[in-house]
Formats: structure tokens, sequence, C-alpha cells
């Protein structure tokens, strides 16, 4: 027999309600042990009711949980080896970082010389070792970001959940601890559940993403395929930055198809996906995939358009254009010099797409 | 600002107390006068064993109502603090009635359903259990349910700010990290709220030992507490000196707990 990895989280038809309103519906998910998994969506879309669910916070009203293959729907938090970094980190005030780290352990009844030693061995990990002694108020956001995953990680779960665990910390300390949670998770070979509303940090740090709208996944998948092949409007969207446009489908050729926008511009798509029957087509294209240049390029999809804006970004310049036809676009384009000759506002410009670079992420 | 802080202070609290301080160190003459001389005679017989036990006594009724309004009233106070708020609201308003009440019709509200032929009793007759009639007026604990009745609320509502206060997620995390619902009450809950329990304990211990009213009602005045010996110096014995002196060791005992509860309440929380 193949050694088919076992499944850590499987949901099944996981629902749960709050008096009328359905927080997560008929959710199933699957996912492998050692894998970093991110729920993201929008503020209210079920990604933390489903994380609660996994910590056993909310039990679920309709579905199955099970946690390396055992159903703990109706297990309460405490009988669950789950543990859970919270938003707030939630560090016992009246203890110090020592005991907070402890905690588990001593619910656990671990024997207090193994106890020190596994504190002690995961506050190295974490490098708060100097700081075993304080209290929480004691700490920068940073270090009691560390303390929460230290005590959380100590008990040894066999999975660690995490609740935008770095949404309180500022910017450039946040892409540390991106990094740093990545590598971590790398180390022990945890299986992570991450929450998040932040697209980027969701393409950062895992191996798959999961969108999250209205209580349902939209989109189930790796980064880039999350990034590169959105398969609703809601994905493309809340992901990154999309131009959705609207057409309709006005010829066949083989692979290609040729859809027409309300405007009157003409592109040329890949019809792989499309459906025979569908006679119109949401599309979604990346701002960075329109290439811009000053004369014609040998490629598809090629149009004229003028620089109706242009915001300097540093490293990158976002343009809005106006096709001659009249479909408005937000384009990305990369500073590559101060010297070389860069675009401006009123320029007009010739712009081009790969057809690969056109999405359907919506067809009827 | 301050200044009529002060100025009320001052009248209310530093003169009364400095009076009370210098009549303790005085005589009492014939017809009960204060005579101004200095002595310490006052002091001697307030550590006489007949007084001392009655400290003592006072002191044990105080904390037996202590512990039975922390157990009676902690639940009370939790299960308002995590309710919702129209829920929590009418909750505040029962517990806020009895202060509205006067005092004589509380403690004689009591009284009827206490005693021999009271509501009590008579409902254990007509249940027909074969038990009772209970004699419950006029002993000790008449004194305690009297006593804990009155001060509950004093215990409730500081908890309950605590209580309040405490932050959810950190009860979650204590069942996240494996604790039951015991270990994380005792280990996270009662920790977190007890600057409100600290609080409650010297608003309900400290008057208690005072009380004297609702030992002489319901207590029928058959073991005196050292509020009824106080009042008794003042307005019976006429005895205003010795009154004094043990007013004065009574507010250093105060003093004393608040400190050492103070103390406690202020660890870092």
């Amino acid at each position: 027999m193949a050694d088919v990895p076992k499944p850590m989280i499987e949901l099944r038809g996981v629902t749960k309600r709050f008096g009328s309103f359905t927080a997560v519906n008929q959710v199933s998910l699957t996912v492998k042990t050692g894998e970093f998994i991110t729920l993201l969506g929008p503020s209210g879309c079920g990604k933390t009711t489903l994380l609660r669910l996994l910590a056993g916070f909310e039990m679920p009203d309709e579905g199955t949980v099970l946690l390396d293959g055992e159903d703990v729907s109706h297990v309460p938090p405490y009988r669950r080896s789950v543990n859970q970094v919270f938003q707030s980190y939630a560090l016992f005030p009246h203890m110090t970082v020592q005991e907070n780290v402890g905690f588990g352990l001593r619910m656990q009844q671990v024997a207090p010389a193994e106890l020190a030693a596994r504190v002690a061995d995961v506050l190295r990990m974490v490098s708060l070792e100097e700081m075993a002694g304080r209290y929480p108020h004691q700490l920068s956001g940073g270090q009691r970001q560390r303390v929460a995953i230290a005590r959380a990680i100590v008990p040894r779960p066999k999975v660690l959940l995490l609740d935008e665990p770095l949404s309180a910390l500022d910017a450039k300390l946040r892409h540390g601890m991106q990094l740093e949670l990545k590598r971590l998770q790398r180390k022990l070979g945890l299986t992570f559940v991450f929450v998040t509303h932040d697209q980027e940090e969701a393409l950062t740090m895992s191996d798959r993403i999961a969108v999250i709208n209205q209580g349902r996944i939209e989109q189930l998948g790796d980064a880039t395929e999350i990034y590169h092949r959105p398969r609703t409007a809601f994905a493309a969207d809340f992901i990154g930055q999309a131009n959705l446009l609207e057409s309709t489908i006005v010829g066949r050729n083989g692979t290609t198809a040729k859809i027409r926008l309300a405007s009157g511009l003409e592109l040329v798509i890949a019809s792989g996906e499309l459906p025979a029957a569908a006679t119109k087509a949401l599309v979604s294209v990346r701002p960075e995939k329109i290439h811009i240049g000053r004369s014609p390029a040998i490629a598809e999809n090629i149009f004229q358009a003028r620089i109706e804006e242009e915001i300097f970004q540093g490293a990158t310049d976002r343009l809005t254009l106006i096709t001659d036809q009249g479909t408005r676009l937000h384009a990305l384009v990369a500073n590559e010099s101060a010297t070389q000759e860069a675009f401006h506002e009123g320029d007009r410009v010739y712009c081009s797409l790969h057809l690969d670079d056109l999405v359907i992420v919506q067809a009827e | 600002m301050l200044a009529p802080m002060v100025l009320w202070l001052l009248l209310f609290v530093v003169v009364p107390g400095a009076i009370l301080f210098v009549y303790s160190f005085c005589e009492r003459d014939e017809i009960g006068g204060v005579v101004f001389t200095f002595t310490w005679t006052n002091y001697q017989r307030v550590f006489d064993p007949v007084y001392l036990r009655i400290f003592g006594r006072s002191i044990g009724y105080a904390a037996v109502t202590t512990v039975i309004c922390a157990v009676v009233g902690y639940p009370v106070a939790y299960y308002m603090a995590r309710a919702g708020e129209s829920l929590r609201n009418k909750l505040l308003l029962l517990v806020m009635v009895p202060f509205w009440t006067s005092f004589l019709i509380r403690t004689y509200a009591w009284i009827t359903i206490l005693k021999q032929e009271g509501l009590l009793n008579s409902l254990v007759k007509a249940a027909d259990l074969g038990i009772g009639p209970f004699d419950l007026l006029y002993t000790p604990a008449a004194v305690v349910i009297g006593l804990v009745y009155a001060y509950l609320p004093f215990m409730i509502l500081p908890i309950y700010g605590s209580a309040e206060k405490l932050d959810n997620s950190l009860i979650e995390a204590a069942y996240d990290l494996g604790a039951g619902p015991m270990r994380a009450f005792s280990a996270v809950i009662v920790p977190l709220t007890m600057p409100g329990i600290a609080a409650g304990t010297l608003l309900v211990f400290v008057p208690a030992i005072g009380m004297f009213a609702i030992t002489d009602l319901m207590g029928g005045a058959k073991v005196p507490m050292i509020g009824n010996v106080i009042q008794n110096q003042f307005l019976l014995a006429r005895n205003w000196p010795f009154g004094a002196a043990l007013g004065v060791v009574f507010m250093l005992m105060f003093v004393v707990t608040y400190v050492i509860l103070q103390r406690r309440g202020s660890r870092p929380a």
C-alpha cells in the first residue's frame, strides 16, 4: 500500500448558525498533516467561526469535524489536542511569561522538571529566555505575540490555530513575524490553520489558501493558483487587484473565443474553461498583466489607450487607462529606471494582453 | 476642585475621629459627663477578656457573613457579568432594590419570616413533612441570615465590576490549553476577579463587625456584639470615654484590615 498521508483535519458539511444568521454554510475541507492552510476572507465571512469550530469553542449545528481521524464535533476545547494563538494574545495577566507558557503543561500534569525543561526550550526557540520572569504588561507587542505562540506550541498540539495573530503588529514587525512563523511551522512539521483578512499575508505564508465568503469556501488552492486563476469574481477582487470586465461572447475558434466589452473593445480569450452554452462572461485581468508600450508589440489583444491618471508608488507606477473605446482599466508598471522614458498623464500608449491572463471568473 | 473634598473630609472624618480619639483618654464623672484628663484606663478595659471575647465573637460573625456573601454572591455576580445587556440591567436592578427599602422594614420582614409562627414555619407545617417548627429567630443563625441579607449587595457589586471586565478570550485560552471548567475557574477566573473579591470582602467584613441593629433585632440582644457594646456605652451606660476607646480600637482594626487587603489586591494583575 502506498503511504498516503492521513488528513489531520476533515470538515464534512459543517454548518453553524447564530439565530437566523448562517455563519458557516456546508463547509467541507481536508487539511493534510504538516500543511499550512490559510482561511482568507473579509470580516464577517465566517473564517473566525470556522476556526472556533476547530478549537471547540463552537459546536457545529450540522456536519462533522474530524481531527486526526477522530470525530471531535462535540468534544470541548480542553479535550482537543488543538491550541490557538488568539488575536488579542489572551495572555494571563496575573502570570509571568514562564507561567503562561507552562500553563498547558501544568494542565496536562507534566512533571515539574520536564515542564521547566520544555518551557525553557520553547522560550529559547522564540528568543524570550530573558523575559521568563516578566509579566505580560511588561512586554512589547511583538514579545507578547511570541509568548502567545510559545504557549500554544509547548503542549505539542496536533494542530495550531492562529486567529489573525499579526494584525496588531506594525508593518515591519509583521513581515518579520510572517517569515518567523513560516520557519517555525516547517521546523515543527505542525499543521497550521491561519486566519487572516490580509491577502498579502495569505499569499506569503500558506501552502494552500481557502478563500471564504458568506460562510462558504469560494476557492481552495495554492497561492499561485488563487492569484493567477481566480474562480469567482469575489476571489479575483479580494486577492490582489483585478479589472473585472463584463463581456458578451461573439465568436469561438477552436481553443479561443472572442469577447466584446460594453465599450465595444474586442478581446480574445482562451475558451478552455468556457461552457459551450455560455453567452456572457465576467473576465478578470490583473493590473500588472497589461503590457504597455510606446509602439504596438507583436502580441495578442492589442489596443490603444490614454493615461488618465498616474500615481507614483516607488517601485511601481499605478496607471488608470481609458481605451479608445472607453473602457477604464487599472494597470501597474515597474519603475525600472528614472532615466528611462516614463509614462505620464495624458500619454497615448499601446496596450497588449496575453490571452492566458484574461481569466474567466463567471460565465452564463 | 479639591478644596470642597478636603473640607468635607475634615468636617465629617477628621474632626469626629479626633474628638473620639481625645475622648478615649478622658474620664467619666458620676452623671456621665466627660472629664478632660489623661488616662489609659479606658484602653486597659478594652483589653479585658470580657470585651476581647466580644470583639472575637463580632469578628467571627463578620467572617462567617463575609464567607457566605462571597459564596452566594460570586455566582450571582459572575452570571450577571456574563449575561446579555438587557438581562444584566434587570438583574442589577434586583440587586439594588433592597437598598431603596427601609432598613427596618427589611429586618422586620425577616423577623416575620423566621419567627415561631412565621412564614417559614407555616410553610413547613403546611407541607406536613413531620419536621419543625424551628426556633430560628433570636439565634446566631438568624443574626447571620440578617447580616448576609444586609451586606450581600456590597459583595455582589464589586465582584460584578471585575467580572464584567474579564476578557472572555482569557477563559477560552484556559480551556484551549486543557483546563476544564473547574481549573479555568480556580486558575484564571478567580485570580483575575480577586480585586472585586477583595473590595467586596472589605465592604462586607468591616461594617459587619460593627453592626448592632440586626444583632439586636434578630439576635434578640442575647449575645452582644462589639457594635452593641459601643452603642450601650454612649446611650445607656453613658460612659463616652470608654465607648470612644472601643471605637478607636475598632477603627484601627478597620485600617489594618484595609491595608492588608489593599496590599493583596495591588499585586501585579
